[in-house]
């Protein structure tokens, strides 16, 4: 690999709880609005869900998607498709050699709807009436699958699948695949669609979900004193890598670049994160030295944040071991306060925001923390209102952690 | 529940349409689901799925691959509803 190959990032796509585009996502982010809304009430009258709001797409699949492809794609594969068709198009629809594109789309799940929705077919009506597509539609690489069919990538499809850093693992494995020059581009990122009563109760047993169910809107308040779980979200986010000699070359717009990636595993619990933070400030501290920096030269992290009482406090010690004395020059924020957790998306339309930050120079802030947690409260929280950035070089890192012990650090730089 | 030929084709052509993307007014008697559809196996399968269910008919594997234009599949069908 060479350590001095830039790679940058030239297009975006996304569909999230607020927006049905990026850009529409990101003004939605400056305006402060929260992506929470009621489930159907179908399965509240079903079912006893102990909670009874989840952040569900802003834009209907079926508005922007054939209804052929709606129908033989499980929601997270059209959700993967949406968000890249609008990336490629935001990067220029470029020519490039079959075997110079790769594909590359984690996933947490991957096609709950279509394995749940099949089980009941089973059940209800025998084998003989199970869909001729649910396998590829269930599986977890589906979603690379029909991207790369899509964009003639042929270089590669990946399927990164580490729970809620699925996204920003699949960005962090294709810009190291073009520092590989096993590819000039890639389509990368991530996606999710588990709105769905059996992963809402899963995750509501395990007490990870937030239960303002009196107040859906302000649910997910990281580091809030009175946080109780994570928002629920679903949708995708997708960028294009490009090698910067590519970019240059056809005289791409570019977003930022994508300096580095930090990879750890906790191998410490399956689900709880390592108390003293060693393994996520490692991911932390090998993304800024990859980068060819040193902690003083970040200037915010877009943190993973869920709005769990144990997760934000702990990713909290792992930043100030990461950063030491250079922490007083950090700003953090929350996105999750107004997206929900997207989970295998998380990671991916977080580097979207970090990217769209460091271009438009502004930090959106956290909503609904009304109280500060004291035990966080000598952070340099964005909170009150957006932070704008200076101009000039500046370097900024994205979290993204998930069930399994998966560390995931990406640092994006001002271009 | 015997339809009639027209019956039948119309269903078929909606069937296909919603698998497939392929244009129902396209859907013709004479047309190939391989040659002139594009249709490949597995859709077809899903289409068969959906035609039993829809007819009310059983249509095997082994008559699967006999089926070879839409007239075949609407006789098959006509004949298993008779």
């Amino acid at each position: 690999m060479s350590a001095d190959k830039r790679v940058v990032i030239t297009g975006l796509g996304a569909t999230t709880p607020v927006g049905g585009t990026a850009p529409q996502t990101w003004d939605a982010l400056l305006a402060g609005k929260s992506g929470a809304k009621p489930l159907p009430q179908e399965w509240l009258d079903r079912y006893e869900l102990p909670v009874t709001f989840a952040a569900s797409l802003d834009q209907d699949p079926s508005e922007v998607l054939a209804k052929v492809e709606v129908r033989r794609m499980d929601p997270f594969s059209q959700y993967a498709m949406i968000a890249a068709r609008e990336a490629w198009a935001d990067a220029g629809t470029p020519d490039i050699e079959p075997e110079r594109l790769l594909a590359a789309i984690g996933t947490g799940i991957g096609g709950v709807h279509t394995l749940l929705a099949q089980y009941d077919v089973l059940k209800e009506k025998g084998p003989r009436r199970i869909y001729p597509l649910t396998v590829p539609m269930l599986m977890p690489n589906a979603a690379s699958g029909v991207v790369s069919l899509e964009f003639k990538a042929r270089a590669g499809a990946h399927t990164a699948v580490s729970a809620c850093a699925s996204g920003a693992e699949s960005m962090g494995m294709a810009a190291n695949m073009i520092r590989e020059g096993r590819a000039d581009m890639a389509i990368a990122g991530g996606t999710e669609a588990a709105i769905h009563p059996l992963p809402i109760g899963g995750f509501a047993a395990a007490h990870a979900l937030s239960k303002r169910n009196d107040d859906p809107q302000g649910a997910s308040r990281p580091w809030a004193v009175d946080r109780d779980g994570f928002l629920l979200g679903e949708g995708a986010g997708v960028m294009v890598l490009e090698s910067y000699e590519h970019a240059k070359a056809r005289g791409a717009k570019i977003y930022a670049e994508f300096a580095s990636v930090g990879m750890t595993a906790d191998a410490y619990h399956i689900t709880a994160g390592d108390p003293e933070g060693e393994t996520q400030a490692r991911a932390m501290n090998e993304a800024i030295e990859s980068a060819g920096l040193t902690p003083s030269d970040i200037v915010h992290v877009n943190a993973h944040a869920t709005s769990t009482p144990v997760g934000d406090i702990a990713e909290i010690t792992s930043i100030k071991r990461a950063f030491g004395d250079a922490i007083d020059g950090v700003a953090l924020t929350g996105t999750k306060s107004m997206t929900g957790h997207l989970l295998g998306a998380a990671g991916a339309i977080e580097a979207i925001f970090l990217a769209q930050t460091l271009h438009e120079r502004v930090i959106p802030r956290t909503i609904n923390v009304s109280e500060v947690d004291p035990e966080i409260a000598d952070m340099d929280l964005v909170i009150d209102e957006h932070r704008k950035l200076p101009d000039g070089d500046l370097a900024a890192m994205s979290n993204a952690f998930g069930f399994g012990g998966h560390n995931i650090a990406v640092v994006l730089k001002s271009v | 529940m015997a339809q009639s030929d027209q019956e039948i084709l119309e269903g078929l052509a909606e069937i296909v349409n919603e698998e497939t993307g392929v244009d129902a007014a396209d859907v013709q008697l004479d047309k190939s689901f391989t040659e002139d559809l594009d249709i490949d196996s597995l859709s077809m399968m899903t289409i068969v799925v959906n035609a039993e269910e829809k007819f009310g008919v059983r249509i095997p594997d082994d008559d699967v691959k006999n089926l070879s234009t839409v007239g075949d599949a609407v006789k098959y069908i006509k004949d298993a509803q008779a």
